[in-house]
């Protein structure tokens, strides 16, 4: 298989990732928008380490999964505060930094 | 050989005595400040002699005594350097700053006593010390330059010194533009001299100076030279048409008034013109122009003091008179006579003025003689002192003002620069001089008390300011009788000694000796005692024998009386045609239009326009998470974008 396709198959996961992030409200879902590129960009090193046949990809790869667990729990932590403060999910309301 | 070679010591001195009240004062008890005011000056005093001691042995061809100590101002072609020297000509002034100067600050411990800017004003005057010193030291006419300014300043901090009177702030500052005016001649006559010379420096100037032929046909560039330096000097020493300051000085402290606006710095105009002489003698029209500014200045300044009422006024009218007299005798060419009047005057008018503080502190500050009359009886000693001083400057025989007048009027009748009319213009100025004084001795001191004893308490001064006083009055009488040989055949030692700094100029019969005793009588007798004493006599006619006189004839010649105590409107013409247009410009176009309309709206405008743009820019800030990610997402796809159009 040529790497062009993993490296499509990882474009367009990013890009879904990106669309979420930005259209959706609901701070789960962003969140979960965030991981999806994460991984998308992990493929995306993965394919090339292939490709290349060298190992710094593979350890990148190794070092984001686990950025993005303490990610996820320090993020999800968050998320549960803001729920019991705000009552709401809803990311167009947490906007206390406006002008 | 100590202060020849260190005669940096001598203006140092007042100036460490300056920075050291000025600085730590404040702490200090009066005592203190008293001791390091007196004791600089008089420790430069004490220098001073010893100066006189060691010049004395020194040989002709070591005099002028140069020092240099570094250089100061290096630049082209133009080299000043910190050099200091002394002829005849410095030791006289050294010795009447150092001298006098010291006689006013003692004074100025009794006179200022209750003041609260006590060491504030101590600071001024060993200040004002220090830079007169420097001036006369000065060996070029740039260290000459900071001299001059430095007391230019002094003079404006002293007049102003009760700064909490609006005339006292208004004096000074119309002291110091007015003076601006003669030091921009001034200046531009130091440029016009080093574009000729190519230096600075006395000695060189004095002597290519003195190989140039004498500018006979009245142009050329010594003559724009002198006239230049002349109208420096006459801002300095208020002589026409700059006069207009000096009579408004009197806002000042009265031993200011003294030591600054009579005895020393007024003079210095009449001591950089006799330093200059070399140039001044080959150009005889700005001569001619020095003798007709002082004759006029002595006459003019002379009939207003005939009608002042003020005490101090009076005195200062006739402080730029006598002024005009020194000037006269420089532009007849007997500048070693000027500088002998310089030095008489400054013993005689500091202690007119001295007296007069001594009458003030008596009246509790009246100044207006309308007001005192009958005083001798009340502060003796002020009296007997003023008396002296009044004789001296009325050129009575025997003291100290009658022998510079004399050589002055000699030299205007017979020197090489005699002119009849500036000769009968001088006396006719001898006989309103005595006039004026006599007025102001027999209207302050004489007849009976126009004030009440009862309300006012009057009260002799305290022993720290007779003693001044008395010390001057000795030196009033007697400081004229270096000249006395000379009436009966001897040398005048004055001249004889200031001699050899003329040298290459003087040339004035008046250093000649007159021959037999037949001569003292003529003198004695001549024109312008005789002048004196008709101003005397009429003096007494008009204030004691017929006191109602003068203003029966106030009445009778009123357009004259108008016009003269109006001081010729002189200051309201320089207002109208100066004063006014300048205010207007400054006011509506300087200020209005260039300051607040374009300098003033460049930076508001700028200011203004940040904040515009800042307001619309904030709006991007919107609070908002996702509006935030966008832009990453947006800047990250333009970065890839070059990226890879760089890359290809």
């Amino acid at each position: 298989m040529p790497i062009s396709y993993y490296l499509a198959l990882s474009a367009t996961l990013f890009g879904l990732g990106v669309i979420g992030f930005i259209f959706k409200r609901n701070i789960i879902t962003i969140f979960m928008s965030i991981e999806l590129m994460l991984n998308a960009v992990n493929l995306a090193f993965i394919a090339f380490a292939r490709a290349l046949g060298q190992l710094q990809g593979q350890v990148f790869v190794f070092f984001v999964i686990v950025v993005a667990a303490a990610e996820a729990a320090v993020g999800l932590a968050i998320v549960i505060v803001i729920a019991r403060n705000r009552q709401s999910l809803n990311v167009e309301r947490i906007n206390l930094l406006k002008l | 050989m100590l202060t020849l070679e260190h005669l940096w010591i001598i203006p140092l001195l007042p100036l460490l005595g300056a920075a050291a009240n000025g600085i730590f004062g404040a702490r200090w008890p009066r005592r203190a400040i008293n001791a390091v005011a007196l004791g600089s000056t008089g420790l430069s005093f004490l220098a001073t002699l010893e100066l006189v001691r060691e010049f004395a042995k020194l040989g002709p061809a070591q005099i002028p005594w140069v020092k240099s100590y570094f250089a100061w101002i290096e630049a082209g072609r133009l080299r000043a350097d910190f050099s200091l020297q002394v002829d005849q000509l410095t030791l006289i002034m050294l010795l009447v700053v150092t001298g006098v100067g010291w006689l006013i600050h003692l004074y100025s411990t009794g006179y200022m006593a209750d003041d609260p800017g006590y060491r504030r004003f101590f600071s001024y005057l060993n200040l004002f010390m220090f830079f007169m010193l420097t001036l006369v030291l000065a060996a070029n006419y740039v260290l000459l330059f900071v001299g001059w300014e430095g007391v230019g300043l002094c003079s404006y901090l002293l007049i102003g010194f009760w700064f909490l009177k609006k005339t006292a702030t208004d004096a000074g500052n119309k002291a110091f533009w007015v003076n601006r005016i003669g030091d921009f001649g001034f200046l531009l006559g130091l440029f016009l001299l080093f574009r000729q010379f190519g230096t600075l420096d006395f000695g060189s100037i004095f002597h290519d100076a003195a190989a140039l032929p004498v500018e006979t046909s009245g142009h050329g560039v010594l003559t724009a030279i002198s006239l230049l330096l002349l109208a420096g000097a006459t801002g300095k020493s208020a002589q026409l048409p700059l006069y207009v300051w000096l009579p408004d000085a009197m806002e000042g402290p009265t031993p200011v008034s003294a030591l600054i606006h009579a005895a020393t710095m007024v003079a210095a105009g009449v001591y950089m013109v006799a330093r200059s002489h070399a140039l001044f003698i080959h150009a005889p029209a700005a001569m001619f122009a020095v003798a007709v500014v002082g004759c006029a200045t002595a006459l003019f300044a002379a009939t207003i003091a005939l009608v002042q009422t003020d005490i101090k006024r009076t005195l200062a009218y006739s402080t730029i008179s006598q002024l005009g007299y020194m000037f006269l005798a420089c532009g007849v060419g007997a500048f070693g006579a000027g500088m002998f009047h310089l030095m008489t005057h400054a013993f005689f008018k500091a202690l007119l003025f001295l007296g007069a503080g001594s009458v003030m502190h008596a009246m509790s500050g009246e100044q207006d003689m309308r007001r005192m009359g009958g005083l001798r009886r009340f502060i003796p000693w002020t009296y007997g002192t003023m008396f002296v001083a009044t004789l001296a400057i009325s050129g009575t025989p025997g003291f100290s003002g009658f022998f510079s007048k004399e050589e002055i009027l000699l030299a205007a009748r017979t020197g090489p620069y005699a002119n009849p009319v500036i000769y009968v213009l001088g006396v006719l100025t001898t006989g309103l001089t005595s006039l004026y004084m006599f007025r102001l001795l027999f209207m302050t001191f004489h007849g009976a008390p126009r004030f009440d004893p009862k309300k006012t308490h009057v009260h002799e001064s305290p022993r720290v300011m007779i003693a001044p006083l008395a010390v001057l009055a000795l030196l009033s009488l007697a400081g004229g009788w270096w000249a006395a040989p000379h009436l009966v055949g001897g040398l005048n030692y004055f001249d004889t000694f200031v001699k050899p700094v003329f040298a290459a100029g003087e040339t004035s019969s008046s250093t000649e000796p007159y021959t037999g005793s037949g001569q003292l009588i003529a003198t004695v007798f001549g024109p312008p005692v005789l002048a004196a004493f008709a101003g005397f006599l009429l003096a007494w006619w008009l204030y004691i024998r017929r006191p109602e006189t003068p203003q029966r004839l106030a009445e009778r010649l009123h357009a004259l009386y108008w016009l003269v105590a109006g001081k010729y409107f002189v200051d309201e013409l320089y207002s109208f045609l100066i004063v006014r247009p300048l205010l207007w410009v400054s006011t509506n176009f300087l200020w209005r239009t260039v300051d607040e309309e374009t300098i003033d709206g460049l930076v508001n405008g700028v200011a203004h326009e940040a904040v515009e743009v800042g307001d619309r820019l904030r709006h991007l800030n919107s609070g908002n998470t996702r509006t935030y990610a966008a832009w990453v997402i947006l800047g990250a796809v333009v970065l890839t974008t070059v990226l890879a159009w760089m890359v290809r």
